[in-house]
């Protein structure tokens, strides 16, 4: 039988993962208008459906934590604290961004809430968790490192080398896949030789397990226990979360690779409507403070793109800022 | 002061680093137990201990971005690449990671690290060993290169690396290792980036180079001080940044300049080089600027095709004369 919410979470906490959990999609559905109206540019990877993992993971780590992924990351900053309005600045190109302009929607960073960065080389973010993990231990911190990365980059050099890697210097580091099923338009069985990707670990000795990605508390729990592990153990651990995203992989793909049959059974399996269903069935919250959180999070986005609609423009003169540090050691550089 | 290796200069260096900043760590391919594959890392494990000297797996890409998460975390790695070649493995990392991540992030992040790697070719290891890459950095912003030519910069510019709070690439020339001189004891002793040397004044011709090219400058200067030809050699040290001031300055005195790199010519940094004097002193020019660089070939292993293939002192002596008598 299933356990009930509240044996698990208090209620209020609860409410906190559906809120968070609809201000994920408001914000990506947002995105999307604001891209169809030219106001968003570059590219734009949104996150829809696949809420129950950020939300859940996160939930299950302590906020000094470090948190880095690749470039479908608006959630993950937002889930961990970054103010939605400066993310929204950050994609239309404003001064008032996260990364004043210079990052955009696939670099976002926020040292603040220990998020550091979305990286957009495939695979890439997972050496710079590996070396945030040593970091930790070295200086004789708590935190551990949870990195989020896709089912395309375990074909990469740098995830078999930082597996390895996390395993011989036993280094604090949650790695968590997000297996939505396809790299771009190229799925799961037609670019790996084990489709089940964490059976992968095994020969990097680490231990692993698959959750089901559409399911927040279900997340949580195995991320919360994973952190445990990994934190009390100084050890990594592998969390795979199966998921699917509603969208193709970025605006630019109307993902034709996909069936309409496959694309309606994972829509019924929405983790937001999946997620209020149990609330209201196990007497957590009404419908009406449900639509209250619905209204709140729309009324949070319509703010958001306020801010960064009437945000000015980087300067010009910004240009150059942020290539080196200016007060080196160095001395006077022509770059600076 | 105390007369020492290259090799040795390195080791004192990051020996001094170590003792004085405990954020200072190494990490690289044998660099603990075996002590580096040239053994400039000598000894620092038995000082340092297994926590501070780090083996690592033969997985370049990984090193650098370990090296760049330990640094984005509080720390100041020293990354040693075994040889420049070996880069090439780690480029992803350390082109489209270090060389970005502050700029991108809004510069909310620094990346105090190092990245050591030996490097040039004349040692008879052919195609995959023997390359100068460092056009290859110098083309991407948001790198410091430094490549020192004498034991003395060896230490002052690694001590400088180390302390910068930006990323440092710092090409070694194998060559090198076991070239001598005087090296100051000051564990103080700095010497700042983008301010390059005059190695040797002279009024006929300017010779721009840097790590072994400008010891083979100096060489050339003195056998052309036989013929009557007054050189000025400048050691550029770093080549990010660039001290374009003291290039110009002397090709602005002697009229006339050979721009020497180890490197294939090949969009390589002499050309850039060049331009620059070409741009800022067209009008005081007695003759266009001469280039000296590494044929463009794939380094054949064979010693008499290979000393072809890298500049010599006689090369340089040869490009000084075309410039004085005006042959271009």
């Amino acid at each position: 039988m299933e356990i009930k919410l509240q044996a698990i979470l208090p209620g209020q906490k609860l409410m906190h993962l559906y809120r968070q959990m609809v201000l994920s999609r408001e914000f990506e559905e947002g995105c999307a208008e604001q891209y169809t109206k030219g106001r968003i540019t570059g590219f734009l990877h949104l996150y829809s459906g696949q809420e129950a993992v950020a939300v859940g993971a996160t939930a299950g780590l302590h906020h000094e934590d470090y948190i880095l992924s690749a470039y479908r990351e608006h959630a993950q900053a937002i889930v961990r604290g970054s103010d939605p309005r400066r993310v929204m600045a950050e994609l239309f190109g404003k001064s008032t961004g996260l990364c004043k302009g210079k990052g955009g929607s696939m670099h976002l960073f926020d040292p603040e809430h220990n998020f550091m960065g979305g990286y957009a080389i495939v695979g890439g973010q997972l050496p710079i968790a590996v070396g945030l993990a040593f970091s930790s231990v070295y200086r004789g911190e708590d935190r551990i490192t949870a990195c989020f990365f896709g089912d395309g980059a375990v074909n990469q050099g740098t995830f078999h080398e930082s597996l390895n890697w996390a395993r011989l210097w036993e280094l604090p580091v949650l790695f968590i896949c997000e297996n939505n099923f396809y790299g771009i338009g190229t799925e799961v069985h037609r670019s790996s030789a084990l489709a089940s990707i964490h059976k992968r670990t095994c020969g990097y000795d680490i231990p692993s397990e698959k959750v089901d990605g559409m399911d927040v508390i279900a997340v949580y729990r195995a991320v919360r226990h994973a952190a445990e592990l990994v934190r009390e153990q100084r050890r990594p651990y592998f969390i795979e979360a199966v998921t699917y995203r509603f969208r193709g992989h970025s605006m630019a793909d109307p993902a034709k690779y996909r069936s309409a049959a496959e694309q309606s059974i994972w829509k019924s399996r929405d983790p937001i409507p999946a997620f209020a269903k149990r609330l209201l069935e196990e007497s957590v919250a009404t419908e009406t403070e449900l639509e209250g959180i619905r209204r709140e999070c729309t009324e949070l986005v319509k703010e958001a793109v306020q801010f960064a609609e009437t945000s000015p423009w980087p300067e010009s003169s910004e240009l150059w800022d942020g290539v080196y540090v200016p007060d080196d050691a160095v001395g006077e550089s022509d770059h600076v | 002061m105390s007369d020492m290796t290259y090799r040795d200069a390195i080791n004192l260096a990051l020996r001094e680093e170590l003792r004085r900043d405990p954020t200072v760590f190494i990490l690289g391919e044998d660099v603990a137990l075996y002590e580096g594959s040239f053994k400039v890392t000598r000894g620092l494990l038995a000082e340092f201990g297994a926590e501070r000297v780090r083996d690592t797996p033969i997985s370049e890409n990984t090193i650098i971005g370990v090296a760049i998460g330990a640094a984005m975390g509080g720390l100041r790695p020293v990354a040693e690449l075994m040889t420049v070649n070996f880069a090439l493995l780690a480029m992803d990392q350390l082109i489209n990671h270090m060389a970005k991540i502050r700029y991108m992030f809004g510069g909310q992040t620094m990346l105090p690290m190092v990245v050591r790697a030996p490097g040039g070719g004349g040692s008879q290891l052919a195609a995959q060993h023997s390359q100068s890459l460092e056009s290859y950095f110098m083309h991407c912003p948001g790198i410091h290169l430094a490549m020192p030519a004498t034991p003395a910069d060896a230490k002052g510019l690694l001590k400088t690396a180390i302390r910068s709070k930006n990323p440092v690439m710092f090409l070694e020339h194998e060559l090198l290792y076991n070239s001598t001189g005087s090296v100051p004891d000051d564990p103080e002793f700095l010497v700042p980036f983008g301010k390059a040397r005059v190695m040797r004044e002279g009024s006929d011709v300017t010779i721009v180079a840097y790590s072994r090219m400008a010891v083979l400058a100096l060489e050339a200067a003195h056998a052309l001080e036989q013929e009557g030809v007054s050189c000025e050699v400048i050691d550029l040290r770093t080549l990010a940044p660039l001290d374009v001031a003291t290039i110009v300055a002397s090709s602005l005195k002697t009229g006339r300049a050979v721009v020497v790199e180890e490197c294939c010519g090949a969009a390589g940094l002499g050309g850039d080089i060049a331009w620059r004097i070409h741009a800022a002193c067209f009008e005081s020019l007695l003759a266009p600027v001469k280039r000296v660089s590494g044929l463009d070939l794939p380094m054949p292993y064979s010693s008499a095709l290979e000393k072809l293939c890298i500049p010599q002192a006689d090369t340089i002596i040869m490009a000084v004369r075309d410039v004085v008598n005006g042959r271009t």
